[in-house]
């Protein structure tokens, strides 16, 4: 399809871009952040609705560098879900100043665009240039607190390791692209189906390009620039970080390599699921000791993405679904879970779990409202969490990986413990800390989105596997 | 439609505690009311199923079928039998009565009967379901309430009592569900219906049939608790308050049990029949060091604790015999045990609250000063026991049976276990009611109305199974008959 004609496929990612100019020049004048964050939910809502419908013109769009398709409509749409929230909390989040907000969500809403672009990617370099996009975005989110030291520094950090790990991935798709002489995926595809290809170099590249997406998606040993990162960005832009990045990257994974590249992903199954264990176990184990919740959420957050990772394992069918099933209950109980922190730093200005004791004499609901979004994250029915690790398991046992499975449950077991940690400080013991302050509508707004996503999606899960099985590639 | 009775003794429960979080807090005669009504009309509900129950009829009864997830082929599935109704009513009872048991609760009292209703819900639901999956989620209901109601109104020890149990139990119940899932997946067509499963059982090879008969071992045993997977058991016990403390003996261990005679025996019954011989060993351990340890004990709550480990060896060896007679003794003893160690707990939760302390040393002569109840605590002692004519002798009496027809070294050193049970449980009357009085006990004050209240129906249970256990056996025993015919067993 033409450019000209692409365009018209291309409504919601302009509308979003155009509105993100507006918003960083509205800035300049009008400083309300809440006027401006209304304003951005609504050039999102206005996207969605202008998303076109896959089925009437599924196909590639600008030359096949995007590829307008039911998986990459699902992503977008995620990817939509993710940034209204994390707006959302945004709103009621105390740690920047009113005249910072036309930036602020102008990075936002250009976080949108690019992650809708990398959803739909059908060109390694489109997705190389795609992720950059979201990569840079994120660095600058991170230092966002300029007069702050943890935040510049959890900037650096992230950006020296997403740097490394940009390059490798670059160097990758340079391999890719001295083999098959194009980066074009559809066209990879088809050679690869057709005549094969030099298994020992492709291999190569594909372990380089599996180590860029690593980063994005925290898995380990790319995960080193998660704790610092997580614990000294402002925490909407954590919740941002562990959710929106995280589930592209995965989008991204499930296309070139069980899409493009599935005949040679058999050999590849292994080390994949060695960095599955390790990237649980490690986060799980990691997370038990530490005392700063936001760090604790960190690690479990790199603990998650080993979980969703089985799913790409597997690869089958089910697995897919898995993982996009994982991701949407993965987005909401992570970004609620958040949300909670803002709320309670609002109120104690600490994120050490120890000044949470008591927090349920203080404040009920929110410390119910955390209660249930740990419970989903530890797994416990009928939660989202729970039936998101049903789904990995199953597809994990329906091919035979055992062991796969197995290390799955005992660490979902090790994960409950810190999880209860902090149900345990809320609950048991005495408050400390003084008494709630306002709590901001829109971060409650948030949490009440978040709260019923993760007690529909555990309880009604039918109309999401629906959504998700149309979906699938 | 008929009226979906079932659903409405899950549910009843769940919907009163959901009431209970709208009601302000500090109407707590409204909280209690509501609480104690729901869990009163669960009982009526479970009176009427008993009642509606045709015992002659093997088939699940009151089905209820809906389908839920299809996408998966998981069902909202429901269902009665002669296996699960003598625990359902068990649940029900104690649930009401641990109701009225928890007004002495002073604390945070609409976070409690929430928590607690909730629990009911996850007890009730669990022992009803007919579907693989809906059985996982309503067994994991029960550990979080439950991790709640021990952690913050317990004991001194209470948050690594709670945690402890947690873990523990959830460690266990993780392997469960990749039994399951290895079932769905094994299946043809796959699913998670428990009765299609056990129609199908006899396809399934055997080395598969242990594997997954390992899997869910461990989610049932640790629940029991079997040994050495009991150590759970006397922290969360001791440090769970008194109505906590039996559901947790009367429900909850019982939850394991249950495991065995609706899943693990039917579906997989080679794998049952190769595991005879070390469940019987179990069953034996369980007995006799649980007995051994519990003889050890001055924490009064404690060694009723490890009567309960001791006593649930029974069911073990009752399973292993692979006979009507013996599967009838262990399911009635599971029911049995239910009633008697909740009177016990409830028996220890009366004295503690006078006198803030379990050590059985620091007790004696209470007997003249508590007349009332010194004799309901040698009723429900002599019922533990197993004295002939109270109803925990019929069932041990009928494990002891089964077991001496396939394992007669293993049975007869079991009966050792009677004999230290009688032991302990008389040194403990010792103790506690006889001898000179203690002076600082001289103002305690005798069993009050409420608590009469609540052991009373108990005792009427205990002395009309010892009495007359066709009232019971009716009930289960055309359906473990059918059962063990299933599993090609003797039909002895």
């Amino acid at each position: 399809m033409s450019a000209a004609e692409s365009i018209r496929y291309f409504l919601p990612e302009l509308i979003l871009a155009g509105s993100a100019i507006i918003v960083l020049i509205a800035g300049l004048f009008a400083g309300k952040r809440a006027v401006l964050g209304a304003f951005c939910l609504a050039a999102i809502l206005l996207s969605i609705f202008c998303m076109p419908h896959s089925y009437e013109a599924a196909g590639p769009l600008f030359s096949n560098m995007l590829l307008n398709d039911t998986f990459s409509e699902f992503f977008k749409e995620i990817s939509l879900l993710v940034i209204g929230l994390v707006i959302l909390i945004s709103i009621g989040y105390k740690g920047f100043s009113d005249e910072d907000a036309g930036e602020y969500y102008f990075l936002l809403l250009a976080a949108a665009v690019a992650m809708m672009v990398a959803a739909s990617s059908n060109n390694l370099m489109m997705i190389y240039i795609s992720l950059e996009a979201i990569s840079l975005i994120s660095y600058m989110l991170t230092a966002f607190l300029k007069r702050n030291r943890f935040s510049s520094e959890a900037a650096l950090k992230y950006f020296l390791f997403g740097a490394l790990a940009t390059g490798v991935m670059l160097y990758g798709i340079s391999f890719i692209y001295g083999i098959f002489g194009t980066t074009d995926l559809s066209v990879i595809s088809g050679m690869l189906g057709t005549a094969g290809a030099n298994s020992l170099a492709a291999a190569v590249a594909l372990l380089l390009v599996f180590a860029g997406l690593s980063f994005k998606c925290a898995l380990v040993p790319f995960h080193m620039w998660v704790p610092d990162a997580y614990q000294g960005a402002p925490t909407p832009i954590t919740a941002f970080l562990s959710a929106g990045p995280k589930a592209i990257g995965f989008a991204i994974l499930v296309r070139v390599f069980l899409k493009n590249f599935f005949p040679l992903f058999t050999g590849w199954a292994d080390i994949a699921q060695a960095v599955a264990i390790i990237t649980m176990t490690a986060g799980n184990i990691i997370a038990i000791n530490q005392e700063d919740i936001k760090r604790m959420l960190g690690y479990s957050s790199i603990a998650q993405a080993g979980y969703i990772l089985i799913g790409f394992v597997v690869g089958t069918s089910l697995g897919i679904q898995a993982v996009m099933y994982y991701l949407i209950a993965y987005v909401l109980m992570n970004i609620g879970a958040f949300g909670c922190v803002i709320l309670v730093s609002n109120s104690i200005k600490s994120d050490h779990i120890g000044e949470y004791t008591g927090l349920a004499k203080r404040e009920p609901i929110l410390a119910f409202m955390l209660t249930i979004f740990l419970l989903s994250l530890a797994g416990i029915p009928p939660l989202a969490g729970f039936f998101g690790k049903f789904l990995v398991f199953a597809s994990a046992i329906q091919s035979k990986y055992y062991m796969l499975a197995v290390a799955g449950i005992v660490n979902s077991v090790l994960a409950v413990y810190y999880y209860m940690k902090v149900v345990k400080f809320m609950y048991m013991g005495e408050p400390r800390m003084v008494a709630g302050e306002h709590k901001p509508l829109s971060v409650k707004l948030a949490l009440i989105i978040a709260l019923a996503g993760v007690l529909i999606l555990g309880l009604f899960p039918v109309p999401f596997l629906r959504w998700i099985g149309n979906s699938l590639l | 439609m008929p009226f979906p009775l079932l659903s409405s003794i899950i549910f009843l429960p769940l919907l009163a505690g959901l009431l209970i979080l709208f009601i302000p807090k500090g109407r707590t005669g409204m909280i209690k009311g509501v609480a104690a009504a729901a869990t009163g009309i669960t009982l009526l509900f479970a009176i009427f199923m008993v009642m509606g129950f045709d015992y002659n009829n093997t088939l699940m009864q009151f089905s209820e079928k809906l389908s839920w997830i299809p996408q998966v082929n998981i069902n909202y599935h429901l269902g009665v039998d002669g296996i699960s109704i003598g625990l359902v009513f068990l649940t029900a009872l104690l649930g009401f009565l641990a109701c009225i048991g928890s007004f002495g609760i002073k604390e945070r009292q609409k976070e409690y009967y929430f928590l607690y209703l909730l629990l009911n819900t996850g007890m009730l639901g669990t022992f009803l379901s007919l579907d693989l999956f809906l059985f996982y989620v309503f067994w994991e209901l029960v550990l979080v309430p439950m991790y709640f109601l021990i952690g913050i109104w317990g004991g001194p020890r209470r948050e690594y009592a709670a945690i402890k149990f947690f873990i523990y139990t959830l460690a266990g119940s993780v392997f469960m569900l990749l039994s399951i899932l290895a079932l769905y997946f094994t299946s043809q067509p796959h699913t998670f219906n428990m009765l299609e499963l056990a129609a199908a059982g006899s396809t399934f090879a055997k080395s598969f049939q242990i594997m997954v008969f390992v899997g869910f071992y461990l989610g049932f045993a640790i629940k029991v608790p079997v040994f050495p997977f009991h150590t759970w058991l006397p922290d969360a016990h001791v440090e769970a308050p008194t109505p906590i403390s039996v559901l947790l003996a009367g429900v909850l261990l019982k939850m394991g049990g249950y495991g065995f005679f609706r899943i693990s025996y039917p579906i997989l019954k080679d794998a049952a029949i190769y595991f005879a011989l070390p469940f019987a060993i179990l069953g034996l351990i369980n007995i006799v060091y649980g007995a051994f340890v519990a003889m050890a004990q001055t924490d009064f709550k404690k060694m009723v604790a490890y009567s309960s480990v001791s006593h649930m060896g029974f069911v073990m060896l009752g399973l292993a015999s692979m006979t009507v007679t013996g599967f009838n003794g262990a399911l009635m003893q599971m029911f049995n045990h239910g009633i008697i160690t909740g009177g016990m707990f409830l028996l220890v939760g009366v004295l503690y609250d006078r006198a803030h302390t379990r050590d059985l040393d620091k007790f004696g002569g209470l007997g003249a000063k508590m007349p009332v109840y010194a004799g309901v605590l040698i009723v429900f002692t002599l019922a533990s026991l197993g004295l002939p004519g109270l109803s925990g002798f019929v069932s041990e009496f009928m494990s002891l049976m089964g077991g001496f027809t396939a394992f007669r070294l293993i049975t007869t050193i079991s009966v050792l276990g009677m004999v230290i049970t009688a032991g302990y449980f008389l040194y403990m009357i010792q103790r506690v009611l006889l001898g000179p009085l203690n002076t600082a006990w001289s103002g305690i004050a005798d069993i009050n109305k409420r608590e009469l209240f609540t052991l009373v129906p108990l005792m009427i249970v205990v002395v009309a199974i010892g009495v007359y256990p066709l009232i019971i056996l009716n009930y289960q025993s055309p359906a473990i008959t059918e059962l063990v015919r299933h599993i090609g067993g003797l039909l002895l």
